[in-house]
């Protein structure tokens, strides 16, 4: 099982740079590994954090984000506000225990198809390293878990 | 000045405010039943500004209220937090600056209720308080405390006591330096380990019963829907289970990047006494170390998550 087990990257591209960077790899015939699934997006700056966090609890083993360079955004600033809400979220998930790794940013232009593909493949690597995500997923078969009450010792199971 | 003068100039200001009917409606403290709190009152005629108290539990953060009086004009009795938490809510248009007016007391740091109740055995009848100490008393014990090893964590490091955006301050600008330097509950949690942490984490948000009281005391959580009703997309789902509980807990702290004053209010709401502020107060170090921000220190400056600067540190970026 373990030796079989693929992680699955979840990739949020924005549709004018790093989406077409990917329709360039692919076009040119440019391999790189099929873990990532592809959302696409008007901007980077359109990820809210709740989507970074929704699909980690989904059981997402790494999610990436990606769009254009900076001063290259459509729409002009999209991307240096993705910038600042990135830079928070990844420190806050590492400060709280959830691998830094799991969460990836980039920026990738229309025409790199080749840096796409490269760091698709590293990525891919860093998160196979890491392992399957663990904490914060979501089972069907997630309970509630046991806990002592602070004020008496009585045990609350919650089921 | 003592705290009782410090009661009478509140007063009389709050008072000669009504009476001018420069505002319509002043909000403040006041006794309430039990020892060791105190509940916020809103007060609409100059005789009703004799209730108006001031004493060392006044910890509730009235810049709340601001949202629910917009149709007023506004007296509020505001510590450092609460300015700053009002100057924060103003740059995010919440209300007209204008109809609101600031009386500004500088804070002699709120003493923790919940500490001293466990510093004494027995039900606490009556607390009073004198200069720098506190005297509980129970139906067989008399205990004098000493405030300073009493008081919340959020105000031991607080370094803005003084409501400097006040129009009007009631006593002299108090000298602003920490007890502590880096809040006692981050720096706890950043001693421990990686796995430790999440461990943490885990066990503290396990007790969250989802009463939302945290979200409700917030001032800056005035959403009308927030992420947790939001029905499609559905965020997160309606139990107990412990994901849903951490994303709660990420997502409500996350929200606060660049906008939380520090008060602690969510943390004193707690029923089940989850520690809240050692997330938020984390945001507020990062963001300061990042971007060079504090919250509420200045009513031009936007906040930093709304903004960008083209050389903001990138170098997490592939």
């Amino acid at each position: 099982m373990e030796k079989s087990w693929e992680p699955k990257i979840l990739a949020f591209l924005c549709n004018w740079c790093s989406y077409a960077g990917a329709d360039l790899a692919g076009t040119s015939r440019i391999q790189y590994p099929p873990n990532i699934r592809v959302i696409r997006v008007p901007c980077s700056g359109r990820i809210n954090p709740l989507f970074i966090l929704k699909a980690l609890q989904s059981g997402i083993d790494g999610v990436l984000v990606s769009g254009c360079h900076p001063g290259d955004c459509h729409y002009l600033s999209g991307n240096y506000i993705g910038r600042r809400k990135f830079a928070t979220l990844k420190r806050f998930l590492e400060y709280l225990g959830i691998e830094g790794g799991r969460v990836q940013f980039s920026w990738v232009s229309a025409a790199e198809g080749g840096k796409f593909s490269q760091m698709v493949h590293e990525i891919t690597q860093e998160i196979k390293k890491l392992g399957p995500a663990k904490r914060f997923v979501k089972r069907e078969d997630s309970r509630a878990i046991k806990f002592e009450t602070q004020n008496s010792k009585d045990k609350t199971i919650l089921k | 000045m003592s705290q009782l003068a410090i009661q009478e100039k509140i007063r009389e200001k709050a008072k000669e405010l009504l009476s001018k009917k420069e505002v319509d409606l002043i909000i403040g403290f006041s006794n309430w039943t039990l020892p060791l709190r105190t509940t916020p009152v809103f007060i609409r005629t100059p005789e009703g500004t004799e209730s108006l108290i001031w004493n060392s539990f006044c910890e509730n953060n009235l810049a709340t209220y601001i949202h629910k009086f917009s149709r007023f004009r506004v007296g509020i009795i505001v510590k450092g937090c609460d300015a700053r938490s009002l100057t924060a809510l103003s740059l995010e248009k919440r209300f007209n600056p204008e109809r609101v007016f600031l009386i500004g007391v500088p804070c002699q740091r709120m003493v923790d209720r919940k500490k001293v109740t466990k510093a004494v055995k027995g039900e606490i009848l009556r607390a009073e308080e004198r200069g720098e100490e506190i005297i509980v008393e129970g139906e067989e014990f008399k205990t004098v405390l000493n405030k300073k090893d009493y008081l919340y964590p959020s105000c031991q490091v607080c370094t803005h006591r003084t409501p400097i955006q006040a129009h009007v301050l009631v006593d002299d600008p108090v000298e602003e330096s920490p007890l502590v330097e880096i809040h006692p509950g981050v720096n706890q949690f950043e001693k421990k380990t990686f796995e430790e942490r999440w461990r943490f984490f885990e066990k503290e948000t396990s007790r969250c019963i989802r009463c939302y009281a945290c979200r409700e005391v917030c001032p800056m959580c005035y959403c009308t829907e927030c992420f947790v009703d939001d029905y499609r997309p559905k965020w997160i789902g309606g139990g107990l289970q412990p994901q849903d509980l951490q994303f709660y807990h990420i997502v409500r702290a996350y929200h606060q990047t660049g906008r939380c004053s520090g008060c602690g209010a969510c943390e004193r709401a707690c029923p089940m006494d989850i520690p809240l502020t050692y997330l938020t107060q984390k945001l507020n170090q990062d963001v300061k170390e990042l971007f060079g921000f504090e919250v509420g220190l200045n009513s031009k400056t936007p906040p930093p998550l709304s903004t960008f600067e083209v050389d903001d540190k990138g170098d997490f970026i592939k």
